[in-house]
C-alpha cells in the first residue's frame, strides 16, 4: 500500500475540522502567525480577514501588536507583571474598539489530569477577565472558556513548550454584548 | 458522517443449565482454584479444544474457542496449552472426557463446547472440567443469540469459567466507552467510541466536530455521560446509547460543566460546575432537573465518584494547596481527606466492590495509577510512566483500565489495563490513539 491515500485522508480530515469545528482557537494561532482562524460558537466571527496588522483597529493588530495572550507559571493562575501590562493594552484597545466582544480561553500544559486542567484553565481565564473588568472593560462583553490541556499550541514535552501552553488567549469577535 | 450503531441490548441471552449436575462442584470447593489475592501466581494451565460443530457452526466453532482462550490468558491467571499439544480430540460434546490425556499434558482445566447455527440463531454450550479431580466443575451452560453476537457468547463462557475457578465475578462480557483520537497533538480530533472490553466491535458514537471528554456509562449501560464542546463551551451531555440522542444537562450561561458521573441508581449526576473561575461539585436529579450544590469552596473541586451504595462521594480538591482526595456524604457537607502520601492525587474512582479507590498520582514528574482502601490506608501504586491517568474499574473490581500517553511531539494516548496487584499490564488494541476509558457493568 502506498502512503499517499493515507496522507490524503489525513489532509481531508483536517479540512473537515477547519470547516466544522465550533471550537475556538487563539485567533492568531501559535505566536499570532495566522493558521487556524477563530470561530465563535455562533458563527458570527471573522475567520478570514484578520486585517492589516498596521491598522490599529484590526484584529491582526490586537493579536500581534497589543498581544492576545498572557502566560502563567506552573500550576498558577495569578497574573505576572508582564501579563498585566499586556492586559492593560488589551483593555485600552477594547475600550477604543467597543464593537468587539471577546472570549477568553484558558489553557494548561499537559502536566496534569484532564479534569484538574479544565479547572485550572478556567481559573486562568477568570484571572484575565477580572483584570480586564478592573481596567474598565464591561463584563458583558466577555465570556470565558477553558480548554484544559486539550489545545496545546506547542507539542514538545519540555518546559519550553509547556510555558507557551500555559496561557490565556483573548479571542475577538464582532458583536459586543452577546 | 454516519454513525454506525448497534444497540447494546441486541440479544436476549438464554442462560440455562443443560445437565443435572453430576458433580455439584462449587467454585469454593475442589482443588481447581485460583486465589487472586495471593501474592505470586503461577498461571493455571488450561485447554480449550475447538468447539464441536453440531450444525452450521463453520468458523464459529474454532473462533469461539479462540476468544475464550484469549479472555482467560489475558488475565495473566491462566496459561493456555496450545492445541498442537493436545492428545485427545473432542469430537462429541456429550462423550466422556479422557482425563488421562489431559493430565499427560498438564492441563488442569479443560473447556469443551459445541456450537449450532440455524435460522439466524447461534447456540453455544460448554462444560468445564477439573482434570486432576476428574470431574466436571459446575453445570454445563448454554447461551443463545444472533450469530453476530458470537463474541459475547464466547465472553460469557469465559466469564463462567473464570468465575468458577477464581470465585470472583467475571468481566469479559462488558463494553468500554472511550475517546478515539486522531490528528497531531496541536490539533487533536476526538470522538466517542464504544468497544468490547478486549478492543473488538468498535462503534463510533459521535463525529469529531467538537471535543468530547471522559465518557461514563450509566449503571445499566444504556446511557453515557460525557463532556462536549459542541456549544463552544464544555457542557455535560447525556447520550442514550440505543438512539444516540443527546441532551445537554444543567446548562447555565457563563458556566462550564464537566466531570460528570452517575449515581449507582442511575437517577442522579454528580459533576463539576465552574463559575467565575471556581469549580465546585453539584448534583443534578435527572427526572426533576433539581440541582443541588454539594461543595462551596474557592478551591478546585472535581472528579467526583459515588460509593457503590450511593451514600458517599470521593472527589479531588486542592483546598489544602495541592490536589488531594476527599470523601463526603452524598448530600455534601463535611469532607475528610483520605490521601496522605507525597505528591498530588486526582481522578478517584470507587471500586464496584466498594472496598477500594483507584486514583491518579503525580509525584516527582511521573504519573501513577494506584489503589488505596476507602480510608486512604494501604496505598499501592500499580503503574508508572510519563503520563498515566483516569482509572476505570472492571465490573468485578479486579482490573483497572486507564489512559497512558507518551511524551513529545509525537506523543499519543493509548488504553492499558493492569490488575489490582500491579501485574499483567497490557495495552488494549485500538484502531488509533485512544483515551478516557470507562468500563460498563457486566452485560445482562
Amino acid at each position: 500500500m502506498s502512503l499517499l491515500p493515507k496522507a490524503l485522508l489525513v489532509v481531508a480530515a483536517f479540512g473537515l475540522a477547519a470547516c466544522n469545528n465550533p471550537d475556538r482557537f487563539g485567533a492568531g494561532g501559535a505566536g499570532g502567525a495566522g493558521g487556524a482562524g477563530g470561530g465563535m460558537g455562533g458563527g458570527f466571527v471573522d475567520t478570514t480577514g484578520l486585517g492589516d496588522p498596521n491598522d490599529p483597529r484590526s484584529i491582526a493588530y490586537f493579536n500581534q501588536r497589543v498581544g492576545d495572550r498572557v502566560l502563567f507559571p506552573v500550576d498558577q493562575h495569578t497574573l505576572t507583571e508582564e501579563g498585566r501590562q499586556t492586559l492593560s493594552g488589551q483593555a485600552q484597545w477594547l475600550m477604543t474598539n467597543s464593537s468587539y466582544a471577546v472570549i477568553i480561553e484558558g489553557h494548561a500544559d499537559e502536566q496534569g489530569t484532564r479534569e484538574y486542567n479544565l479547572s485550572l484553565g478556567a481559573r486562568r481565564a477568570a484571572s484575565v477577565q477580572n483584570y480586564l473588568i478592573s481596567q474598565g472593560v464591561p463584563a458583558n462583553r466577555m465570556r470565558t472558556v477553558s480548554y484544559g490541556k486539550e489545545r496545546p499550541i506547542e507539542v514538545c514535552s519540555s518546559e519550553a513548550c509547556y510555558a507557551q501552553n500555559r496561557r490565556a488567549v483573548t479571542v475577538l469577535s464582532m458583536g459586543a454584548g452577546m | 458522517m454516519t454513525v454506525k450503531h448497534l444497540s447494546l441490548s441486541v440479544l436476549a441471552v438464554a442462560l440455562m443449565g443443560l445437565f443435572g449436575a453430576q458433580a455439584p462442584a462449587q467454585a469454593q470447593s475442589g482443588p481447581l482454584r485460583i486465589e487472586i489475592t495471593e501474592g505470586v501466581i503461577e498461571p493455571l494451565p488450561f485447554a480449550v479444544p475447538d468447539f464441536v460443530d453440531e450444525g452450521g457452526a463453520g468458523e464459529y466453532a474454532r473462533n469461539i474457542a479462540r476468544v475464550i482462550a484469549a479472555d482467560l490468558s489475558g488475565t495473566g491467571l491462566f496459561r493456555e496449552i496450545p492445541r498442537e499439544a493436545h492428545i485427545s480430540r473432542v469430537s462429541s460434546f456429550d462423550s466422556s472426557i479422557a482425563y488421562e490425556d489431559w493430565k499427560a499434558i498438564n492441563a488442569q482445566a479443560v473447556i469443551t463446547g459445541a456450537v449450532t447455527v440455524s435460522g439466524g440463531r447461534i447456540v453455544v454450550k460448554f462444560r468445564l472440567f477439573d482434570v486432576f479431580s476428574g470431574q466436571q466443575l459446575g453445570e454445563g451452560l448454554q447461551f443463545a443469540g444472533t450469530p453476530e453476537t458470537w463474541r459475547r457468547m464466547a465472553h460469557k463462557v469465559a466469564d463462567a469459567a473464570y468465575s468458577r475457578i477464581t470465585g470472583e465475578g467475571g468481566y469479559f462480557d462488558s463494553r468500554v466507552v472511550f475517546v478515539s483520537e486522531s490528528g497531531p497533538k496541536n490539533n487533536r480530533l476526538k470522538r466517542l467510541a464504544v468497544m468490547d472490553y478486549d478492543g473488538a466491535n468498535v462503534q463510533y458514537l459521535t463525529d469529531s466536530s467538537s471535543i468530547v471528554l471522559a465518557p461514563r456509562f450509566s449503571p445499566s449501560g444504556d446511557r453515557i455521560l460525557y463532556t462536549s464542546y459542541q456549544t463552544g463551551f464544555p457542557r455535560i451531555t447525556l447520550m442514550d446509547v440505543g438512539s444516540l440522542r443527546t441532551q445537554t444537562l444543567a446548562e447555565q450561561q457563563g458556566t462550564m460543566t464537566f466531570a460528570p458521573r452517575f449515581s449507582p441508581d442511575g437517577g442522579r449526576v454528580v459533576f463539576s460546575l465552574e463559575r467565575g473561575g471556581n469549580s465546585d461539585l453539584y448534583m443534578l436529579t435527572l427526572g426533576s432537573g433539581n440541582l443541588v450544590q454539594l461543595t462551596n469552596a474557592p478551591s478546585i473541586e472535581t472528579a467526583p465518584s459515588f460509593s457503590p451504595d450511593g451514600s458517599q462521594i470521593v472527589f479531588e480538591s486542592d483546598r489544602s494547596g495541592t490536589q488531594q482526595l476527599y470523601v463526603m456524604g452524598a448530600n455534601g457537607g463535611e469532607a475528610r481527606r483520605i490521601s496522605a502520601g507525597q505528591g498530588r492525587y486526582s481522578t478517584p474512582v470507587w471500586s464496584p466492590r466498594g472496598d477500594m479507590i483507584a486514583f491518579t498520582k503525580q509525584h516527582q514528574g511521573r504519573f501513577h495509577i494506584g489503589v488505596m482502601r476507602t480510608d486512604g490506608s494501604e496505598e499501592r501504586l500499580l503503574t508508572a510512566s510519563f503520563l498515566d491517568e483516569g482509572p476505570t474499574w472492571a465490573p468485578n473490581g479486579r482490573v483497572i483500565m486507564f489512559t497512558r500517553e507518551t511524551s513529545g511531539a509525537g506523543g499519543q494516548a493509548a488504553l492499558y489495563s493492569v490488575d489490582i496487584s500491579g501485574r499483567n499490564l497490557r495495552q488494549i488494541p485500538t484502531e488509533g490513539a485512544a483515551s478516557d476509558p470507562a468500563w460498563s457493568p457486566l452485560l445482562p
